[in-house]
């Protein structure tokens, strides 16, 4: 599957590699003392190969409550991990295409993710760094069950596979929860924006593999690569193509007060801005919407969320200013942005 | 067990005939109540575990009392938060371990991929050896045949023999 031609679903691809190091209990069990000696070594690590630099390591317990939330909108760190007291730390790597938690659930879950479709990369990109890793730490393995996890719902390959769908015209047509029910007879997780126990606002599920054990890796990624997402991605391009050929007007009115009401709002919120913005997404993919591109709907889809929006604008920390400041910035990316009355 | 209608834990569970057909339905709290049924003040699976742990019989009070040597989790910590505290755990809880690692992944029975270079050979393998054989037995003896093929291709892979080599008739 070629991933430019499937962004019109996959927003994104996750690949998540669960590790505990040897010798240690896992972190939920682990003593403090304990849980500073993982951080230290593996962040002392010698890294060869592909990371002649090593990575950039985030202290979580020095970082603001504001770059914690950065990171989650991000999704480079779980809420879980953000919100957490332990001694904890997150490496960067590849332009922020690889994320490592250190004393996650796990000593280390390992994450690639990468814009579109393009799962054999981020694939490459985690496992390389799980092997650079493996050269100079011993990690938790049984003979049995694999690469040893605190949750035995990871035990095995430890790999979870994970895709960000968009899938609004399920959604509309209402065939999500039927969409849910046979995702979970595939052994599929359908979870929300931010992972685990969130919503899906916007119309964004994360998808993932729920089966680690009994299979290579290979093998766990080709099923989902050539089999499961694109059976997903099929299924919503015929809702779309269905909802065109029999309630256009319904779609066609969905998109453009999406776009007018971001044209003239004065206030926004972010989870109206996100519903919003990915309505605008939808009506681009099926050729409603001209002159404006997915790239530039996902990068504000990122810049309107709180944390994001604080960066570009100190005044929006507060959530008055944040509406204003946030209505004001999808105004002017729009190109109508009116200082005075809007023209409609 | 997850709510029909949503991604929240079930609590109330529901069997029903439907032409004829038995029917199960699992709603979460809000769903429940939506339907019209009417919740018990404590979440059932708070009372199940609570139950668990209390356990009527000895058997299921001895299992629950199980502790890991190596970090001291209990078998009924374990039920609570879904969490090992160590890799011997994995060990210690056996055979609980491999019913519920069985039922978590779909009746997979046993790793299948890459092995870490640096500690291929160092582990017990003898004991996995005679676990496997056991339960391939069990396995043929109750006429699950893919399972037994499953946990077969799991010794070839890790380069045993599936008979044993003091087999009193070879």
């Amino acid at each position: 599957m070629n991933s430019n031609a499937d962004t019109d679903v996959v927003v994104s691809v996750r690949i998540r590699v669960a590790r505990n190091l040897a010798g240690f209990p896992f972190t939920g069990r682990a003593s403090d003392t304990q849980r500073q000696e993982v951080l230290q070594m593996v962040t002392h690590a010698p890294l060869a190969g592909e990371f002649p630099d090593g990575l950039a390591w985030v202290n979580m317990n020095q970082a603001s409550a504001q770059e914690r939330q950065l990171l989650v909108e991000r999704h480079l760190v779980s809420k879980h991990f953000a919100e957490s007291s332990l001694p904890r730390a997150l490496g960067l790597g590849h332009n922020e295409e690889l994320g490592v938690m250190v004393n996650e659930e796990d000593h280390l879950r390992i994450q690639s993710i990468l814009p579109g479709f393009r799962l054999n990369d981020a694939f490459a990109l985690a496992r390389s760094f799980d092997q650079a890793l493996e050269e100079t730490l011993d990690f938790a393995f049984h003979p049995r069950w694999g690469y040893l996890t605190a949750c035995p719902t990871n035990v095995g390959s430890g790999i979870r596979l994970g895709a960000m769908l968009h899938l609004p015209a399920l959604r509309y047509s209402g065939e999500i929860e039927r969409v849910k029910r046979a995702a979970k007879d595939l052994h599929l997780a359908v979870r929300g924006y931010y992972g685990e126990g969130t919503d899906a606002i916007g119309n964004f599920y994360q998808v993932s593999n729920q089966v680690t054990l009994g299979a290579p890796e290979e093998e766990l990624m080709q099923h989902f690569r050539d089999e499961v997402i694109p059976k997903l991605v099929d299924y919503e391009r015929t809702a779309r193509q269905m909802l065109l050929e029999t309630n256009r007007p319904l779609i066609e009115d969905k998109v453009y007060r999406a776009r007018a009401t971001l044209k003239v709002a004065r206030l926004l919120g972010a989870e109206e801005a996100t519903k919003l913005l990915s309505t605008l997404r939808f009506g681009i993919c099926t050729g409603l919407l001209h002159n404006l591109s997915i790239e530039r709907v996902e990068q504000l889809l990122l810049q309107v969320q709180p944390a994001h929006l604080a960066q570009l604008d100190p005044f929006a920390v507060e959530e008055e200013m944040g509406r204003l400041s946030r209505a004001s910035l999808v105004r002017r990316a729009l190109g109508d942005y009116t200082e005075g009355s809007p023209e409609i | 067990m997850k709510c029909d209608l949503c991604d929240k834990p079930a609590m109330v569970h529901e069997v029903v005939i439907q032409n004829g057909n038995k029917v199960e339905m699992h709603f979460c709290a809000e769903h429940a109540a939506a339907k019209g049924y009417i919740l018990p003040t404590v979440p059932v699976t708070q009372i199940l575990q609570q139950f668990a742990a209390a356990g009527k019989s000895i058997k299921a009070q001895k299992a629950a009392a199980r502790r890991c040597e190596a970090c001291g989790l209990t078998f009924a910590e374990f039920r609570q938060t879904g969490r090992f505290g160590c890799a011997s755990c994995y060990d210690a809880f056996m055979p609980s371990v491999a019913a519920i690692i069985e039922r978590a992944q779909s009746g997979a029975v046993s790793h299948l991929g890459r092995i870490p270079k640096r500690i291929e050979g160092q582990a017990d393998r003898a004991a996995i050896r005679r676990q496997l054989i056991k339960e391939i037995e069990a396995a043929v003896a109750a006429e699950q045949y893919e399972r037994a093929a499953s946990l077969q291709g799991r010794l070839h892979q890790l380069g045993m023999d599936t008979k044993p080599p003091t087999e009193p008739n070879s």
